[in-house]
């Protein structure tokens, strides 16, 4: 019953985050302070995981190629469809959901137990769609970052396989190129969207409408991660046999 | 004026606040006061529509709040300032920020207008160089008068105030209860005060309604409470030795 009630109660925020807009002045400035704190500010990590996972997906397929009749460009199309299909929307997005997810349900969340949420609304603001929305907003810029992920990711298995000795350049690079589908890309974008609008929503549900006080607000983060990660996970499998299927 | 008439607010078989009729008048410090849990704070949000409620009505200058659309009570809201009880100052942004927000969103103003009304109310609050601190760095004190600043900026109609004293020093406590009575009858708004601070019932309470259990057990001003023979008013007000005996005083000095 508790699980309907958060469902429909999310679906309402998400109605009520479009009503009464805030002054357009006032929103373009949240709006760019939330794309510095979530998508810029993000871009390090995502940096960094890209690399050394892109690294790590490219060496133990070269690993585990010993027959020779298998061709060694294989190691470069393999990164590449993993880093595409799958480690850079929804791997990366799972991490966002600790990163930027915690982010957002402790701040909305400190803005709720501090009587920020109730100075707004008795100000007569719409507090959904002042706080909620350009989160949204923002987050439709993930996709950039999540390009950069897979830029990174394939550059990160060329480091490390031809710096390992597991296969040349030449063979990785004609790996990277062999059989793309384009559409293949567009399935990792439908998604990367769909997840970013769940990346902003479930964690700002989670820190809106929590009660109590500084330990509620800790508590509210790990739930909101929890309920983030296994959304986009659910999510990832339905839309890849709706789409790849 | 808000004109309150057989206010009933329930959370599940909970009954909190019982049938509560009052006025708050223009232009008067109005204060309520009451034991934890009687009701107070169920009832300032009630009049400040973030809760709804199931039988009564609120009505400002003769608008019933309930009746009125979203957009109208968002409009109506906007003629109110908040002072809560925490500050409730917004941490990410400058005190001078904070302050020009409710201008930001209400009002059409260049941003030199907006800084010149912000530097008049710091002022006003005695808050004149404290522009670019955040209010993590503002003492107790501070935040309240910014809150305050905040609550004015706007030329509110109605002002609310929830236990504005709590967490001050006595001497910071006077100052604030000073300055909303002041700004009161400066801008002839409507002030309506949440406190258990005896302090302010004496000093600034030209009206007060005592909550008992969500009844409103009495009402009347700081002048009266002091002849009151109501049990209930004087078990509260004059639970401490000290106010007995400023109590003894008055009457002696006033019989």
């Amino acid at each position: 019953m508790t699980y309907l009630h958060n469902i429909g109660s999310y679906f309402l925020m998400i109605r009520e985050m479009f009503r009464k807009p805030t002054k357009w002045s006032v929103m373009r400035q949240l709006i760019l302070n939330d794309i510095n704190d979530l998508i810029i500010g993000s871009l390090g990590i995502i940096a960094f995981i890209s690399f050394f996972v892109g690294g790590v997906i490219s060496i133990q397929t070269a690993l585990n190629i010993e027959n020779p009749l298998i061709p060694k460009h294989l190691v470069g199309f393999a990164t590449r469809q993993s880093v595409i299909l799958e480690f850079a929307p929804t791997f990366i997005s799972v991490i966002m959901a600790g990163k930027v997810g915690s982010f957002i349900t402790s701040s909305i969340g400190t803005m709720r137990v501090t009587e920020q949420i109730d100075a707004l609304e008795v100000m007569g603001i719409n507090s959904l769609n002042y706080l909620v929305f350009p989160k949204t907003i923002a987050l439709l810029f993930y996709p950039f970052a999540i390009t950069f992920g897979m830029f990174l990711g394939i550059l990160g298995g060329m480091a490390a396989c031809t710096f390992g000795g597991y296969s040349t350049l030449t063979d990785y690079i004609t790996g990277i190129q062999t059989d793309f589908e384009t559409f293949h890309v567009y399935y990792a974008f439908i998604k990367t969207f769909v997840f970013a609008f769940v990346l902003a929503t479930i964690p700002s549900f989670h820190g809106y409408y929590m009660k109590g006080g500084a330990l509620e607000v800790g508590k509210a983060s790990t739930t909101s991660f929890v309920w983030t990660a296994v959304v986009i996970i659910l999510l990832n499998y339905i839309l890849t046999d709706v789409m790849l299927g | 004026m808000i004109e309150v008439k057989d206010l009933n607010k329930s959370f599940g078989e909970a009954h909190i606040l019982k049938g509560i009729t009052t006025t708050f008048e223009k232009g008067k410090t109005n204060l309520i006061i009451g034991q934890s849990g009687s009701g107070k704070t169920v009832f300032l949000k009630c009049l400040l529509g973030l809760f709804d409620y199931e039988e009564g009505s609120i009505a400002y200058d003769g608008n019933i709040f309930s009746k009125l659309t979203e957009d109208e009570k968002r409009n109506m809201r906007a003629k109110i300032g908040m002072v809560f009880q925490g500050s409730a100052l917004f941490d990410s942004m400058t005190i001078e920020e904070n302050v020009m927000f409710p201008l930001r969103m209400f009002t059409k103003q260049s941003k030199s207008e907006m800084q010149d009304r912000a530097d008049f109310v710091l002022k006003r609050v005695n808050l004149p160089n404290a522009h670019n601190k955040m209010p993590s760095e503002a003492s107790g004190g501070m935040q309240k008068r910014v809150a305050i600043a905040r609550a004015i900026v706007n030329n509110p109609k109605y002002l609310f105030c929830d236990e504005p004293n709590s967490g001050l020093d006595p001497k910071t406590a006077i100052v604030i209860d000073n300055l909303i009575q002041e700004i009161t009858d400066e801008y002839k708004i409507t002030t309506v005060i949440n406190s258990h601070d005896m302090n302010s019932v004496m000093e600034i309470g030209e009206k007060i309604v005592f909550l008992k259990d969500g009844l409103k057990a009495w009402e009347g001003s700081n002048k009266n409470i002091f002849k009151t023979d109501n049990e209930v008013v004087t078990d509260f007000v004059y639970s401490s030795n000290l106010f007995k005996r400023v109590r003894k005083m008055y009457i002696k000095e006033n019989s």
